[in-house]
Formats: structure tokens, sequence, C-alpha cells
């Protein structure tokens, strides 16, 4: 897994609340037995006009969002499907962190497994981050567990000690279970 | 009082009777009973198993089905393109190659995943059971912790057996009074969506209890648990009863003779003790609900069938007001004026929620000698093959068919719909499945979740209906 330490970068913001992974990506671009190049079909509901051009008032296709690497999204992000399919392809389309007040649990799961930063912010602070200018740069550091939003206050977000070792590290996960394997077989023979 | 004594919740049992090791500050390693997969989610599984060099560490606690992209159509069974076909050969490859008992699509012994999991008696108080679907809940019901996983888990889990797990908080529900003529299990979970909303329990498995959980069948239980994640949760569970107990016995995988009576003394253990403590307690008066329907575009965003559809004005905040406009904006439907008689395109009665025999003899008792509407396509999408075979020996196909509904052979359909069956963009549907966002059911599709009751009354009358005037009404 790719690790993480720091990022600096401007902000897509997609301010609705409870974004479902039918939303990050639609069912019908889950037919692959491939991770990579979901980026294209990220959004795609909202990204898209019924005719497949692309509706120049989503944040994704306006030319000054290309490149950023953060998205500060609703309330409750990630709600709904198990799909690994949503961090594939938000990680696939650039975004390595994502600002919300809250995450669902399974998309919180997922994001880990590929390198993906969740930072949950209160709504004091998630308001500040909406009222900041587009052009605003969010500075983070997840050794320090901090945001900074430009020249302002340095703000501390919390991580489990799992995670954050996980991004820093690139820890493998599953080779970190592997690790178990004496007490696997222990806990089998026991039952 | 000692560790041992210390009162505890059903979730707390089962959880500590599965933690293999936990390191400090670290998650457990969770043993996992039962891992259910499908084509869907399972292939960048196995490649990663390919990559690594690693196998299946037990194919004897693995089953497998296909349900996501199967065709319902009657004979006329052709998948739907060659990425459809594609996932399907690859878990049949993958099947073989890892020796994982597959339940492949045709054979009859298909369905969706969480239908035969207990359909097989596979599903048992107790276990832990994943899938790589947030609808793994559905297995709660029997008193087991059940819950979705994404691709990589679904690697893990293939690999080691075990997950990597945060003990999740606990959140009590309590389920009391006898419901109303035509409210049941599915206006039970969608009453408790609407009280606490889509989030109301991100972080925490729940516990169904309370005397309206008891007097209900296991296809209820599941319903109910089947949505928990609708409200985020974790997982949802119910301690097992004698209903659970008759449930299970006598199929196919369920313990037999000794093992049978030992099985159900050691599941007679699993109940929360007197004084357990859960970290939260919502409770639900199941008397005062109404046939429940949803107008927006998340599982929350639901009423009875006699309210008006609420104002933005009126929402708890400004984001909240936000999400009400933007979904009515989507549904085109206007706040104040009531979802009763809004047409209806398609009704369809099927999916994990609600796709086990009692729905289609719900469904059934209202189509019985009447006609569908005119202009309303009514697809009914059995759960399995098995319950197929069972709705046909009991004359509920001739029922639906004689009323001018599609009789189906089982899978997903048109809950995810991805196997070609799905709403065209703007129709609206009245639907059994579980979710209600933005496309769900087709690009642009527009639905109303309800209980296969109020989807056959709307079936009937091409419209919005309170299915309560059909039980009032003498045939």
């Amino acid at each position: 897994m790719q690790s993480f330490s720091t990022l600096k970068s401007r902000a897509v913001k997609i301010l609705v609340d409870d974004i479902d992974t039918d939303q990050i990506i639609p069912a019908r671009f889950l037919k692959t037995t491939n991770k990579l190049g979901l980026g294209t079909h990220l959004f795609s509901n909202w990204r898209y006009r019924e005719d497949g051009s692309a509706n120049e008032s989503f944040a994704l296709n306006q030319e000054a969002m290309q490149g950023r690497s953060i998205l500060l999204a609703g309330d409750n992000f990630g709600c709904g499907s198990s799909r690994e399919h949503a961090p594939w392809a938000l990680s696939s389309w650039g975004f390595q962190v994502i600002i919300s007040t809250s995450f669902a649990d399974i998309f919180r799961s997922n994001a880990l497994k590929n390198g993906l930063l969740l930072i949950e912010v209160s709504a004091e602070q998630h308001q500040r981050l909406v009222d900041a200018d587009s052009d605003a740069e969010i500075h983070i550091d997840l050794q320090a567990q901090t945001w900074q939003l430009d020249q302002e206050v340095v703000v501390a977000f919390p991580i489990d000690a799992f995670s954050k070792r996980c991004l820093l590290d690139g820890l493998d996960q599953l080779g970190y279970l592997q690790s178990f394997d004496d007490s696997i077989s222990q806990f089998e023979k026991g039952r | 009082m000692s560790q041992v004594d210390k009162p505890r919740t059903l979730f707390e049992k089962v959880w500590q009777a599965h933690v293999v090791a936990q390191e400090p500050d670290c998650p457990a390693v969770l043993y996992i009973d039962l891992h259910l997969i499908h084509e869907v989610t399972s292939p960048q599984a196995f490649a990663e198993l390919a990559t690594r060099g690693l196998k299946v560490r037990r194919p004897d606690r693995t089953v497998a089905t296909m349900d996501h992209l199967t065709p319902t159509q009657p004979k006329k069974l052709a998948v739907l393109d060659d990425s459809a076909k594609n996932l399907l050969d690859t878990l049949e490859r993958n099947c073989q190659e890892h020796d994982i008992t597959l339940f492949p699509w045709g054979s009859g012994s298909e369905g969706i995943v969480h239908v035969i999991g207990p359909e097989l008696g596979v599903t048992q108080p107790g276990k832990t059971i994943v899938c790589g679907d947030s609808h793994t809940a559905t297995h709660g019901a029997f008193g087991a912790l059940a819950f979705g996983i994404g691709t990589s888990e679904v690697g893990h889990v293939l690999a080691t057996q075990c997950l990597l797990q945060e003990r999740p908080k606990t959140l009590e529900v309590v389920l009391s009074g006898t419901p109303g003529p035509g409210v049941g299990a599915k206006d039970i979970i969608l009453g408790l969506c609407a009280q606490i909303g889509i989030g109301g329990a991100t972080g925490h498995v729940i516990e169904y209890r309370g005397d309206a959980i008891a007097a209900l069948s296991m296809d209820e239980r599941m319903t109910i648990c089947n949505m928990s994640i609708e409200v985020g949760a974790r997982a949802g569970m119910i301690a097992p009863d004698e209903t659970t107990y008759a449930y299970v016995k006598g199929r196919p995988m369920a313990p037999k003779g000794d093992d049978w009576d030992n099985a159900v003394a050691e599941w007679k253990t699993l109940c929360t003790d007197e004084g357990a403590q859960f970290d939260k307690t919502v409770h639900v008066d199941v008397s005062s609900l109404e046939p429940m329907l949803t107008f927006g575009t998340n599982p929350g965003m639901g009423m009875g069938v006699s309210q008006s559809i609420p104002n933005p004005k009126d929402a708890k905040s400004l984001s909240e007001g936000d999400a009400l406009t933007k979904a009515l904006s989507y549904m085109g439907l206007e706040s104040g004026k009531p979802l009763l008689g809004q047409p209806v395109d398609v009704v369809f009665v099927g999916s994990c929620t609600n796709s086990r025999m009692q729905d289609l003899r719900d469904a059934a008792s209202i189509l019985k000698g009447r006609n569908v509407s005119a202009g309303t396509r009514v697809l009914i999408v059995p759960g399995s093959a098995a319950i197929k075979r069972e709705a046909e020996a009991e004359g509920l196909d001739q029922v639906f068919k004689n009323a001018g509904a599609e009789w189906r052979e089982p899978g997903c359909s048109m809950c995810i719909a991805m196997n070609g069956d799905a709403l065209e963009a703007g129709q609206y549907a009245v639907s059994t499945s579980n979710r209600n966002f933005e496309g769900r059911q087709g690009k642009g599709s527009r639905t109303f979740l309800a209980s296969p009751l109020t989807a056959a009354a709307a079936a009937v009358t091409g419209k919005v209906t309170d299915v309560r005037t059909f039980l009032s009404e003498s045939k």
C-alpha cells in the first residue's frame, strides 16, 4: 500500500450530505475484474449528462479543480454499499484525502486499505473549510495529525494509532494478519 | 463482580468468542466462521491471492453464489453483456481452483447470497459471517454477528479466515407494541430509518429487542436486520429463540443428531444478560406505525402512507433542508403534497430484503383475483431457486401471472439494476428493495421503498396506495 505523510493541496468541494457509494460510483461500473481506471466513472451520474457530455457545473469538470487531491464533502460520506470500487475510483481520480464531519463504517475501512486518509472535523471546522476561498491551500501533516488552512491556525484531527501506522508506513494489512498464523491455527484447534 | 460474571450483551458474547489476538493499539484479529462470496466483489480479492501466491485457508468455510449479474427473464437467460459474463466465469474459475462450493446460476440451488445462507442452514446463531456486500447484516436475524466488507477484506478472509476489526459500540433498539393492519417488518425498519436517520447507528452494532421482535417470523426478522446498514449500523442482531431453532432445524447444512442438541444448548446462552449495558438505546412503538414509504433519495427520507411530503423549511438543519430540496427535485415531488395517488410505472417485489416466502405470500394476498393496473409493469423476483419452487408449489406463480405480473428467475435484479432489470430514467417504482438512492434502480430511476403489501397494492392501482383499503375490502 502507498504510504502517506504530508500533503499540500487545494480542495474540491462537493458539499452534499450523505453521499452514498452509488453516487461515488454507480453499480453499472462494477462489472470489472480490475481496480484501476475507475476515476473516469467517479460521480458519473452527477458528472455527465444523459447524452454523456460533461456537466460543466459539477466540480470535477471544472478546469480549476483538476489536480486537486483533497475532497471536502458533506456529512456521513460513503454510506450505503460496501463496494471498494468507491475508494478505488476516488484514488484513481487523484484524491488522497477526504474531509467530512463523519464517514460511514465500511467506507472508512475500505479507504484505509487504499491509502486514502479520512479526516473527520467538527461542524465548526467544516464550516470554516466550506467558507474558505476555493484557492486556499490546505496543508496536512499526518505524523502531527494536523491540518492548516493557508496561514491560519493549525488544527488537530483524530485518527486511531493503527490507521495512522498503516498510512504512514504503507503497512500491508494482509501481511500483518498473516503474522498471526500460529494463533489462528491454535484458535481453530480449540473449536 | 469478576470479569467473567460481568453481564454481557449478545454482541459481546459473539465478539469475545471470536477474538484470536489483539495487540496494543491495534484492531482485534477476529475469526470468521462463514465467508459468503459472489461474482461482483470477489475477483480482485482472488487476484490479490494469486499475486501473493496464497491459497484459500478454509474453502470449507467459504460458500459462493451468483446473484448480482444473473439474468432473471424466464427461459431466455442471456447474460447482459461480456463484462457481466466475464465476472460470472471468473467466479466459477476461482471456485474451481480453490475448491470452494459454488451454487451457480441456473443450477437450481442458486439465489441471492443472503437468502441462500439461511436457507441452506449454514447461517447459524453465534457465528461470525461476512460477505463483500453491505446487506450481510441480514444473517444477524439468527443471532450471528454478520457484516459487509470490502474487497481487500474479502482477500484477507480468503487468505487467513480472519479480519482486522475495531470493536464497534452497541445500540439497543427496543421494539414494543403490536403493529396495526397492513404494517409489517418492512414498515418497522423503514420507521426506524425515518426516526434515527441513515447515519443514526454509524459505528454501532444494533441488537433488536422487545416483544415486537419476539413475535416476528424469521423471514420478518431478516427483513429488519437486512436494513441495519441503512441506518449506518455495522451489523444488526436478534437473539436466537425457539423460532430461530425451528427455522434452522433440518436444513441441509444445519447440525444433525447430537451435534444439533449441543448446538441448541450453546445457542441458548446467546442472549443479552440482565444488566448488560448498551452504549445507546432507541425505542420504537410499532403500534404507532402506518404502512411506510420513502419519498426521497435515501432510506431515512420516509413517512407513513397518509402523511404529506415534508417541507425543507421545517428541516432540523440547513444541510438537512438542502438535502431534502435536492431529493425532492430529483424525485419530481412537491413538499406539502401527499404521496398517495402518485402514479407508479413499475412495481418490484424482490431483493435480499423482501424476496422470501412470507413476502411473496403477502404480495399474492393482494394480487389474488385482481389485475395489475394497465401501464404498470410488475416484476416478482424470488430470492432463490428454492423459494421459486416453493412458491410454485403453493400456486403463487399462478396468482402473479393471472394478475398480469412477471414471475422471474431468482437474483438481485432491479434492486441494484446490474443485470439488465432496470427502471428507465424518470420512471417511478414502488420497490420492496432497500435503497432509494439516486440512480440505484437504473440511471435516473425514482424509487419509493415499501413493503410487499404496499407494493402489491400499488401494482393493482398503478399508484401509491394505502394497502389498508384492500385489507378492509371484501373480495
